[in-house]
């Protein structure tokens, strides 16, 4: 499954998906076709309601495209791919598991850890320790998720995406219910954290500070059927900061991405 | 009020609410010079309930065991297929039409069958017991499971998990709270089973005592036979009700558990 060098590590080409079918079919995404380097970090943006989510669960071969083709280590993806890290709007940890225990349910699950997980357990459970420490949560392993603030269920909800070193990071808004003090502190954790480990991430998100803040690259779609009608590169340096976003250049961008989103709505 | 008032007047309103119901039945029967074969007195009721005492724990024993007996079955029978139809579209789609037919037999109508089947004796009481409480624990087992979020099953599939890990690892305990809520509901009707089907048509147990009671017109040891039923189905609840916060401590969020 080793990808040629230079290859991308994700590839759609003319994908489209469209939801039932008869007079109820609705094209949710339309031809889109985007490359993803491996360590790179992209963020898709646009209007509500413009296949989004859709773009993401594509990629991680939860939904299979109607139409074009999705290639993960150029191998075309025909289910779930393993090694994918996913976070939410909503933190999804479950209720009944402490923060610890939470956090190590894709070790219980996912190849090669789930064989050698009674073994190693005290190994793994040193390891969510110290993610959990990085993301400002050391110590709070033992409370359970409804014991935490909402900021705090989403760095929970993080460590768990990260926790089995994924290969692919699949964030869905998941800084969009909290205030936004918590929000831009944990743009700051994230960027951290992908800057430590280098995993490929596609965030999908309506806010555009947020995406010029952590991408490399972000798409702009269109209103539904979605199709990707901007492609802009963001070259400022890293790691960025709170200061980065008032700078001239960021606003630009930011600016110029509104413009493109704005001209959907008109 | 202090709080410590407040709390305790909380605990107490159980016990005051019931002394005040028993006290108006009292007042009512003297004031309407009730005769005690239509309505006895709650004093006469204890009077008797003291006296008889021994009978009527033999008796309520017997209806106790045949009760607890089919309710366990009913939870074994009830959780299982509660997995099944909340797991699979298929088993739902095909069995939950008859569960709701089934459910809406009344059970009164099926003892005479029983009888018929097996006889008198503990096991058509254990059966109309197990077969009336079953119903609510397969409803409450399949919601919690056909309730999982999206998001949740997402998380898991995309981490490779199978169907069967989906189900033991987010299903099962997200059920839970769900099956310990039905068990109190389904105590109590596990009782109203095993009763009736002593009073359609048995030898032993609470059920057979009212009824016999009746036969002689001893009014004061059918009701004591009321009370004690009551009693045994408040302690049931309590038990379960127990069990539930102990089992699921997270769905009560802390807050009740102190």
């Amino acid at each position: 499954m080793q990808a040629s060098p230079g290859s991308p590590l994700v590839e759609l080409r003319k994908v489209s998906l469209a939801y039932g079918s008869g007079p109820s079919r609705m094209l949710a995404l339309e031809d889109a076709t985007l490359d993803i380097a491996k360590g790179e970090f992209i963020a898709v943006v646009g209007p509500s309601g413009c296949g989004k989510s859709t773009l993401m669960k594509l990629v991680t071969g939860l939904l299979p495209p109607t139409g074009g083709e999705v290639r993960v280590h150029g191998q075309p993806v025909k289910g779930p791919i393993r090694g994918v890290g996913m976070a939410f709007q909503a933190p999804t940890l479950m209720p009944w598991r402490t923060t610890r225990d939470n956090i190590l349910l894709p070790l219980e699950v996912v190849e090669p850890h789930k064989r050698r997980f009674r073994r190693n357990k005290a190994e793994y459970i040193e390891r969510v320790e110290k993610l959990l420490a990085s993301v400002g949560l050391g110590g709070f392993g033992d409370k359970f998720p409804w014991q935490l603030s909402g900021g705090m269920q989403q760095r929970s909800s993080l460590c768990r995406a990260l926790v089995h070193e994924p290969e692919i990071l699949m964030l869905d808004e998941p800084f969009g219910a909290l205030d936004a003090f918590t929000r831009e502190e944990l743009w700051g954790v994230m960027q951290a954290l992908w800057l430590e480990r280098r995993f490929t991430a596609v965030l999908v998100t309506h806010d555009l500070r947020e995406a010029v803040y952590l991408a490399d690259t972000v798409y702009v779609m269109s209103r539904r059927p979605g199709r990707i009608v901007k492609v802009s590169k963001i070259e400022l340096p890293r790691p960025r900061t709170l200061e980065t976003t008032f700078t001239a250049e960021f606003v630009d961008i930011v600016h110029d991405l509104r413009e493109r989103i704005h001209m959907e709505h008109a | 009020m202090t709080e410590t008032q407040r709390r305790l007047l909380l605990v107490a309103m159980p016990w005051l609410a019931m002394a005040g119901l028993l006290i108006l039945w009292e007042l009512a029967c003297i004031v309407f010079d009730v005769p005690e074969i239509l309505a006895p007195r709650p004093t006469r009721i204890f009077e008797v309930m003291v006296l008889r005492w021994d009978i009527l724990l033999k008796y309520c024993l017997e209806t106790l065991w045949t009760t607890a007996i089919g309710f366990v079955l009913a939870i074994g029978f009830g959780v299982l297929l509660g997995l099944a139809v909340g797991a699979s579209p298929f088993v739902y789609s095909g069995l939950y039409p008859l569960l709701i037919a089934f459910n809406a037999v009344p059970k009164v109508a099926i003892v005479p069958i029983l009888m018929i089947w097996l006889g008198v004796g503990a096991l058509p009481a254990i059966i109309t017991a197990f077969v009336i409480s079953f119903f609510p624990i397969v409803v409450n087992v399949a919601t919690g499971l056909a309730t999982i979020e999206p998001e949740m099953r997402d998380v898991m599939r995309s981490l490779g998990a199978s169907q069967w890990e989906i189900l033991t690892k987010v299903g099962v305990p997200r059920a839970m709270p769900y099956l310990f809520a039905s068990l109190k509901v389904a105590v109590t009707l596990a009782f109203i089973g095993s009763v009736i089907s002593e009073t359609v048509g048995g030898n032993r147990g609470i059920g057979f005592l009212m009824l016999s009671a009746g036969a002689r017109n001893d009014s004061a040891t059918t009701f004591a036979g009321l009370f004690a039923i009551a009693i045994m189905g408040v302690l049931m609840y309590a038990a379960c009700a127990l069990v539930e916060r102990r089992m699921t401590r997270w769905a009560f969020r802390g807050e009740i558990v102190g």
